[in-house]
């Protein structure tokens, strides 16, 4: 079976985030000051071949764990649909 | 000594740091390839600047998983020396085998320029010669040279001595307008806990042939040759 | 070998195509009657297509190549002239030539500045290392509108961070460059791109094609729908509904670049190669024609293995897409092998998608259908595209500009308004904000980062020689009066090369100018050609090639200056003669070498102080500038001077200033009689270069000058930091240097 994975990676909460920081700053000049904390990640969408959804998800887990995401700066989720 | 410089699709500074070791230094260097295995029974591993695999996930993610990479973690775990410059530091983080990681620039741009590096110990293969009160003037090139540790690997790191260069004014004042990029503590080089394996930010091989009017650099390699043949 | 024959009913479709289609295609009625004649049918669409591109203006040069032709291509140094290969190749003498060249990317920079800036980087270093030369320095010519409009400062920002991020990423060191700031470039930004490369004489690959039955590959990037009509969209007036064309902007991928120079060069090396030619404007049909042109064969091609990056992609798709770090090689046959493994090697793709004829004919297949077939030599530059002679006129303001006189502007009575004014100005100031954002030290031969230089110096690894490389052109100076605005832009390169202890060798030009179809804008053109002619036929600086951008111009702004970019190399048979800029010590004797005038004309002074636009171009005599800098040459080889700086944009006190901020130095000195302070100060007469000389050699040094004709006049003695002026105090270097080094941080923020 297939499964789409929609992934977001982010960085994590406790990590200055330059670019949220500057597009934060840039709302504000553009008159939208209601707009706050932008914080911009990684968008990952990618297909798995897998028996099932448990073994899919595993799969997309280990993925993020080892390349995807790097645990030290950033956090991922993810949502899995079958094709 | 026998240096290994491992090339990566994408390393750049590859060809500067063999010119350094081998004219410069006089050392015999083994060009180590991306696809291969065999760490051709070097001394040490030096994993050289670039935008390896086009660094298009993470600066060094990709290259972490490269074959040769397999070998040199497998070296570094044996306390095999493994030195790694700008990429190559990036890639040592991504491949665990020293603490941290490396953010965008805080300025989110890249920067290319001299800075000058306190030498924070001695303590280590590769600043063992240098003088502790003298700032060096190296040059960065990097948009991902911001350091990034949690507070409590900062500090154990500080209490075993593994800091290894700080970002500084030209009278070695490390100061917060010295800081090129944001790096927590002013944090340019690191070493392991078990002091073998060393990343720095900037490029001390850009600084030591008198034909670019700086040698600061020369001091991390002269260090490397005493240490390590004492 | 199959013979085809060119029945039309063989082709894709019975369709021939209308006069409309050929318009659109961006085709004169003229041209689309030639192209009937020459296929003796009318041409089906995809024909049509491989007209319109390679007979734009961007590939045929028809509005320009009349008057290219007049420049001076000669040389002993010249191992390829003008036109005969993708860039210049000089010999530097111990059997290492340099291959160097500047190109445009203006119009997709003024769509889409990040992607538009990267592959203009991307296609000057194909154009080099396609030659077998390894790229070593690369620099840039820049030219904005306002800086302090938002829409200049978004693409100021994106051009140098796609230059940054292409050319740190593929790994040369961007070494050098120019930015200007005019509100002539407020719809049509300037955006050049100027690369260098270093090989053995002998080792350098032609783009040619030849032998009967030989492989012609594909290499590099999968062709995607990228670029579609670039070269054609490249050669029309942006208006507003050019934004709506955003897919003719490619995007480069400088990973894929690199991998591409390695494998490049190292299928060089195998000796397998005929003949090659990097795939940039108008793809595959372009590369396609030139080579089988040049090599006076043809080709037949299978489309259909071209590796595509996406689906259903249509022949002209195909043939036109500028999809960015691809190259063709024409390989000798039986060598096959030995040319994939090298690609295998480097991760790249490696297609084989046809090969060379005998019939002097591009046929192309897809799906074993015949879908087009032109005669290759009809394509091209010099075949059968065609040529104009365009009609010019001297515009109203020509005249106008020459009425002016000094006399009529009141000279300041405050001096260091002017100065601070100077100081504090985007065209003046350190322009370290964009060039921090290069890398300038990879590959460990960048001289000049720890020197201050009138040029960036690049050591060519393994001899004792180094390359001296400037980019120059002012366009104010163009714009006041084209001919002598040209040769003064070929006689600063020249001094600057001097000044940093080169010998200039050759030049490159990046032609930029409006709409050739306008006679007053084709008179510009017209005046830079012979201007650049007359300056590179004194200097000896044969023109290597370099690149036409017409059409810089929008409907409602009208053109930008006249903007003939200089780029210049020079050579220093030993790195030992590098002149630096720098005053070195407190105390030694500051001189002025050429003649001060009381000249203030098209002055940076005059036109943002003052606010005044029309005036001539600045004083300039040819012959003693020519002569100024052999006496200079001298004065550096037998190391009589230990700083030397040309007189520029901002005039002398400018120069001054540049001198003494390295070093943290000052100067003292004073103004010659008879000649109007602000102009002496401020104005930009040309020939003129300031040396410091060490008190223990001036006699020497006097002596030396004394035997040439050239000007020179003590002007006083570097200081430990106060800058002085006939006594009156201008300001200290300390803080002149923190307003000049943060003007560009202080508008375009950290």
């Amino acid at each position: 079976m297939k499964f789409s994975a929609e992934i977001n990676v982010m960085p994590l909460k406790e990590i200055l985030d330059p670019q949220g920081k500057a597009v934060t700053g840039s709302m504000k000049n553009m008159g939208l000051a209601e707009i706050q904390e932008v914080r911009i990640g990684k968008h990952i969408s990618l297909v798995v071949d897998a028996e099932n959804e448990a073994i899919a998800h595993e799969k997309v887990e280990e993925a993020c764990k080892k390349l995807l995401a790097n645990l030290i700066m950033e956090s991922y989720e993810f949502t899995l649909k079958a094709l | 000594m026998k240096f290994g410089v491992v090339t990566f699709p994408g390393s750049n500074c590859d060809q500067d740091i063999i010119d350094v070791l081998s004219k410069i230094m006089g050392q015999q260097v083994e060009n180590l390839w991306h696809k291969n295995h065999d760490l051709k029974g070097v001394d040490m591993v030096i994993l050289p600047g670039g935008f390896s695999y086009g660094d298009y996930l993470r600066s060094g993610a990709i290259a972490r998983f490269s074959p040769v990479m397999q070998e040199v973690i497998q070296f570094a775990s044996k306390g095999g020396y493994v030195m790694g410059i700008c990429n190559g530091f990036q890639i040592l983080t991504e491949a665990g085998l020293v603490p941290g990681a490396l953010l965008h620039n805080a300025n989110r741009k890249f920067i290319c320029r001299n800075v000058y590096l306190k030498p924070a110990t001695s303590h280590s293969l590769i600043t063992s010669d240098l003088d502790l009160n003298k700032a060096l003037k190296i040059p960065i090139a990097h948009g991902e040279g911001n350091y990034f540790a949690r507070p409590d690997v900062v500090k154990e790191m500080e209490d075993r001595d593994q800091i290894l260069f700080r970002y500084c004014d030209e009278h070695g004042n490390v100061t917060a307008e010295s800081n090129p990029n944001g790096s927590l503590a002013n944090i340019a080089g690191v070493c392991n806990a078990g002091r073998n394996v060393f990343g720095m930010m900037p490029h001390p091989e850009r600084a030591a042939d008198p034909i670019l009017a700086n040698e600061d650099g020369l001091g991390i390699f002269e260090s490397i040759l005493k240490t390590a043949l004492a | 070998m199959i013979k085809h024959s060119k029945i039309p009913q063989k082709l894709e479709t019975n369709q021939p195509a209308s006069l409309e289609t050929a318009k659109e295609l961006g085709l004169l009625p003229e041209e689309f009657d030639k192209i009937k004649e020459i296929l003796g049918r009318t041409p089906n669409f995809t024909e049509l297509s491989i007209f319109s591109v390679m007979w734009s203006e961007h590939c045929s040069y028809k509005n320009s190549i009349v008057w290219l032709k007049t420049l001076p291509k000669e040389g002993p140094r010249m191992l390829a002239k003008a036109g005969e290969e993708n860039a210049g190749l000089v010999d530097l003498g111990d059997g290492i030539a340099c291959c160097f060249k500047i190109e445009s990317h203006n119009h997709p920079s003024a769509l889409e500045p990040y992607q538009g800036a990267a592959t203009g980087v991307g296609g000057i270093n194909r154009d080099i290392f396609t030659m077998g030369a390894r790229p070593i320095a690369q620099l840039n010519s820049l030219r904005f509108g306002d800086i302090h409009q938002a829409r200049n400062q978004w693409l100021l920002k994106g051009v140098v961070k796609g230059i940054g991020d292409y050319g740190n990423a593929f790994g040369i060191p961007t070494v050098g460059g120019e930015l200007f700031f005019d509100e002539c470039y407020n719809v049509n930004p300037l955006v050049n791109a100027m690369s260098a490369g270093i090989v053995n004489v002998g080792e350098t690959v032609s783009a040619t094609s030849y032998g009967v039955g030989n492989p012609v590959y594909i290499v590099g990037s999968a062709t995607g729908k990228d670029g579609i009509h670039g070269a054609a969209f490249a050669s029309k007036d942006i208006t507003e509904d050019s934004v709506n064309d955003l897919p003719a902007v490619q995007v480069g991928d400088p990973f894929q670049e690199k991998l591409l120079l390695e494998a490049t060069l190292e299928v060089i090396k195998t000796g397998a190669v005929v003949g090659m030619q990097d795939m940039g404007a108008a793809g595959i049909i372009c590369s396609n024609s030139e080579m089988s042109a040049k090599g006076e064969h043809g080709m037949r091609i299978d489309l259909d293995k071209v590796p595509m990056r996406q689906e259903n992609m249509k022949p002209f798709e195909i043939l036109l897409s500028e999809s960015q770090e691809r190259m063709l090689i024409v390989v000798k046959k039986g060598r096959e092998k030995e040319v994939e493994a090298v690609f295998e090697k480097w991760d790249l793709n490696c297609a084989i998608i046809g090969e060379v004829t005998d019939t002097k004919r591009l046929e192309y297949y897809m799906n074993s259908q015949l879908v087009a077939d032109v005669p290759a030599e009809d394509l091209v530059l010099g075949g059968g595209a065609p040529v104009y002679h365009r009609e010019y006129r001297e515009p109203a303001y020509y005249k106008e500009n020459l009425k002016f006189n000094i006399d009529q502007v009141a000279e300041p009575k405050d001096l260091k308004s002017v100065a601070d004014h100077l100081i504090a100005h985007p065209n003046i100031a350190s322009k370290r904000w964009v060039t921090d954002q290069y890398d300038s030290t990879v590959g460990t031969a960048t001289m000049t980062t720890n020197r201050p230089c009138d040029a960036a110096v690049v050591s060519v690894k393994g001899t004792d020689k180094a390359i001296a490389l400037t980019v120059d052109c002012n366009s104010r100076y163009v714009y006041a009066d084209p001919q002598k605005g040209c040769a003064i832009a070929v006689a600063e390169a020249a001094r600057n090369i001097t000044c940093a202890g080169g010998e200039p060798v050759a030049i490159t030009n990046c032609l930029n100018f409006g709409n050739p179809y306008v006679p007053e804008v084709y008179w510009q053109f017209v005046g830079a050609i012979k201007g650049m002619s007359e300056a590179c036929t004194k200097f000896q600086t044969p023109v290597t090639g370099g690149n036409v951008s017409f059409y810089n111009q929008s409907s409602d702004e009208g053109p930008v200056f006249p903007t003939p970019t200089i780029g210049m190399l020079g050579v220093l048979d030993d790195t030992k003669t590098l002149m630096t800029a720098d005053f070195k010590a407190e105390g030694d004797l500051i001189y002025l070498i050429g003649e001060s005038v009381n000249d203030i004309a098209s002055s940076q002074y005059l036109a943002s102080y003052h606010n005044i636009s029309a005036s001539p171009a600045p004083h300039f005599d040819l012959d003693k500038e020519y002569a100024m800098h052999q006496v200079l040459k001298q004065l550096i080889r037998e190391q009589l001077i230990v700083s030397a700086h040309d007189v520029a944009d901002g005039g002398l006190y400018i120069a001054l200033l540049e001198s003494a901020m390295p070093n943290q130095l000052g100067f003292a000195i004073e103004s010659e009689e008879g000649i109007r302070k602000d102009a002496f100060l401020f104005g930009e007469a040309q020939g003129r270069v300031v040396v410091s000389v060490k008190p223990e050699q001036q006699e020497a040094f006097i002596e030396l000058m004394a035997t040439s004709e050239t000007e020179f006049s003590l002007l006083g003695t570097v200081t430990s930091g106060d800058l002085k002026v006939d006594e009156e105090h201008l300001g200290t270097v300390k803080a002149s240097k923190s307003v000049y080094q943060n003007v560009l941080h202080e508008i375009l923020g950290a």
